[in-house]
């Protein structure tokens, strides 16, 4: 005779190994991951479809030195690329939250942050910093003494990539000011 | 006559008049001959420095290639790097706690956890999350200390949206379970309500799924191994952790969360969990198990409060005996940031392992206290805390000092 507690428990794996399988048959044939939106896609959303020539800061000097204090560590690339003008530019920057480097678009019109969006994100936890949302607390924001004038709320097991998203908006701000110094 | 002699004089003759014409055409053969030279200088330089032109553009096309090519070798020798990751935590604690019952006080300094993650990017949609600890500085046989492993799973992406986690995970409950790095939360110790009644650290293996329903709605469901307490602790939750090591797996959990972070610096969750059963069938007086779990985390400006109830229900007689039937507690903080660096809070808590019998078992405790955040990543925490309890031997008061970082 088999005993009802022991049914009970096979019911019970049965219904959960049922409902993984049903799970990935709905959603492991779409295709995507932790990309929200591509380098490109952002571009032409950004320039109504047509994406101005690159331009670059060379990563050299002071503009380094800048940089690496904003961020807090040393910048691995030799330049920085960006699009547009001197009154409306767009920055693509990396930045590492927990352990993972996340991909933020970021667009500067005259030395104000006009938005910034997570286009990937690839950390365990802490994904809610792409919401618009959270996004949009650093909309106007400016930098002050290398700092944005404006407070942004966290999130609860997420303030490393509040703070990664914090310091790309700090350093596609100071960058827009360099390149209008520099024409 | 020598008016009309110097007359003559004056007036060239035809021979003059050709020698003149001859030197002029010589001197202008000459002009010509110049200004040919001078063309083809001119033309000479023209191509010089078109050349120099030609020479710098190539020389400018040559330094852009090669640093664009040195950039995508640092860049792709860093990303080959940053396939693998290290993070990590560690945390110094110093307690000076008298028990006010007949216990041992509590006089010691210990380097309570060293941690280090271990992550690897397998592709795009594949990686591995990884938590190795060494908790008391020391491990071994009649040592303080063990070494743990806390995270070690393979996570996969389902789509943007929703994700698998497959291995040894921490449990999607509380506050802290998840998110417990000492920069993250007030107070040396871990709160007692998600200590006892959690338990926090506490990981299973299994599998989880996890993703977005909509903005700001998140959801984990995930089915593991399970608790095994005994009599022999009163069925206390946090003695039933096994720790995926060698675990009984004769019965299973079924866990589920939702969460709400839809507005910035705000945090509403609850878990609910079924134990299949919490001695795995080693006791037939004992049997299933329901957790419920709820929380809130605020973060407004410099104001912080954090509240969280936890509540256990353990089936059958051997529990209830005990009155470990009912297992649960509760904790509310709030918290204010002087500046960036220095934030004051105040804990109030309550907890109790055997709330479902008539004695009184509960523990209560005002904490407060200061965090110092020297850099984001690394605090100095100092806190004192107030216990009461009718068994004074669970009753501890005093102080503690800590010192923790994250990388």
């Amino acid at each position: 005779m088999i005993n009802i507690k022991a049914q009970k428990k096979y019911l019970h794996r049965l219904l959960s190994t049922f409902i993984v399988l049903s799970f990935l048959a709905i959603t492991g044939n779409v295709l995507a991951r932790g990309v929200y939106q591509t380098n490109n896609d952002f571009l032409k959303e950004v320039f109504d479809g047509q994406i101005p020539s690159s331009h670059v800061v060379w990563m050299k000097g002071d503009v380094r030195d800048q940089v690496e204090d904003i961020l807090g560590h040393p910048y691995t690339g030799l330049r920085v690329r960006y699009w547009g003008g001197e009154d409306r530019n767009a920055w693509i920057l990396e930045e590492i939250g927990k352990e993972e480097p996340i991909t933020f678009g970021i667009v500067v019109k005259q030395n104000k942050i006009e938005q910034i969006k997570v286009l990937a994100y690839r950390e365990s936890r802490g994904w809610e910093v792409k919401y618009p949302a959270f996004t949009q607390q650093f909309h106007n924001a400016g930098l002050k003494d290398k700092k944005l004038d404006t407070h942004i709320d966290g999130i609860t097991g997420a303030t490393l990539s509040v703070w990664a998203m914090t310091d790309v908006a700090r350093m596609a701000l100071y960058l827009h000011e360099f390149t209008n110094r520099q024409n | 006559m020598a008016a009309m002699s110097s007359g003559y004089a004056a007036t060239p003759s035809n021979e003059e008049i050709w020698q003149l014409l001859q030197e002029m055409k010589q001197q202008l053969e000459d002009v010509k001959q110049q200004n040919q030279n001078l063309k083809t200088e001119n033309q000479s330089l023209k191509q010089q420095v078109d050349e120099t032109q030609l020479k710098a553009q190539e020389a400018s096309d040559t330094a852009e290639a090669l640093a664009i090519a040195t950039e995508e070798a640092v860049k792709s020798a860093a990303a080959s790097e940053s396939k693998t990751s290290i993070g990590g935590y560690g945390e110094l604690h110093y307690n000076n706690l008298q028990n006010q019952g007949t216990g041992k006080d509590k006089d010691e300094i210990d380097f309570h956890r060293f941690v280090l993650f271990f992550n690897h990017e397998f592709n795009d949609r594949l990686r591995l999350f990884s938590e190795l600890e060494l908790e008391h500085s020391i491990s071994g046989d009649g040592q303080n200390g063990e070494v743990e492993l806390e995270q070690a799973y393979i996570q996969y992406d389902l789509s943007a949206h929703h994700r698998v986690n497959a291995g040894l995970f921490l449990m999607p409950i509380g506050l802290i379970n998840e998110t417990h790095e000492p920069n993250t939360f007030y107070g040396v110790e871990r709160n007692n309500v998600e200590k006892n009644i959690i338990p926090t650290t506490w990981w299973e293996g299994g599998v989880m799924f996890s993703g977005e329903v909509a903005e700001g709605f998140s959801y984990d469901v995930a089915m593991t191994s399970g608790l095994n307490t005994s009599l022999s602790n009163n069925y206390a939750v946090r003695n039933g952790r096994e720790k995926v090591s060698e675990a009984d797996a004769s019965d299973f959990a079924y866990t589920g969360r939702l969460k709400w972070t839809a507005i910035p610096g705000i945090e509403v969750a609850t878990s609910l969990q079924y134990q299949e059963d919490v001695t795995q069938g080693q006791d037939p007086e004992a049997g299933s198990a329901v957790f419920w779990e709820v929380h809130t985390a605020i973060q407004k400006g410099p104001y912080g409060l954090r509240a969280l109830y936890a509540t256990w229900h353990l089936d059958g007689d051997g529990p209830a005996d005990v009155g470990a039937d009912k297992q649960t507690g509760w904790y509310v903080e709030p918290s204010y940031k002087l500046t960036d660096s220095v934030g004051l809070f105040t804990r109030y808590s309550l907890w109790d392992n055997q709330a479902g019998n008539s004695s009184d078992s509960e523990v209560r405790s005002w904490d407060m206290g200061v965090n110092w955040w020297l850099d984001p990543q690394v605090v100095v925490k100092f806190d004192y805390q107030d216990q009461d309890a009718e068994d004074k031997d669970d009753e501890f008061d005093g102080f503690n000092i800590g010192l923790g970082y994250q990388f």
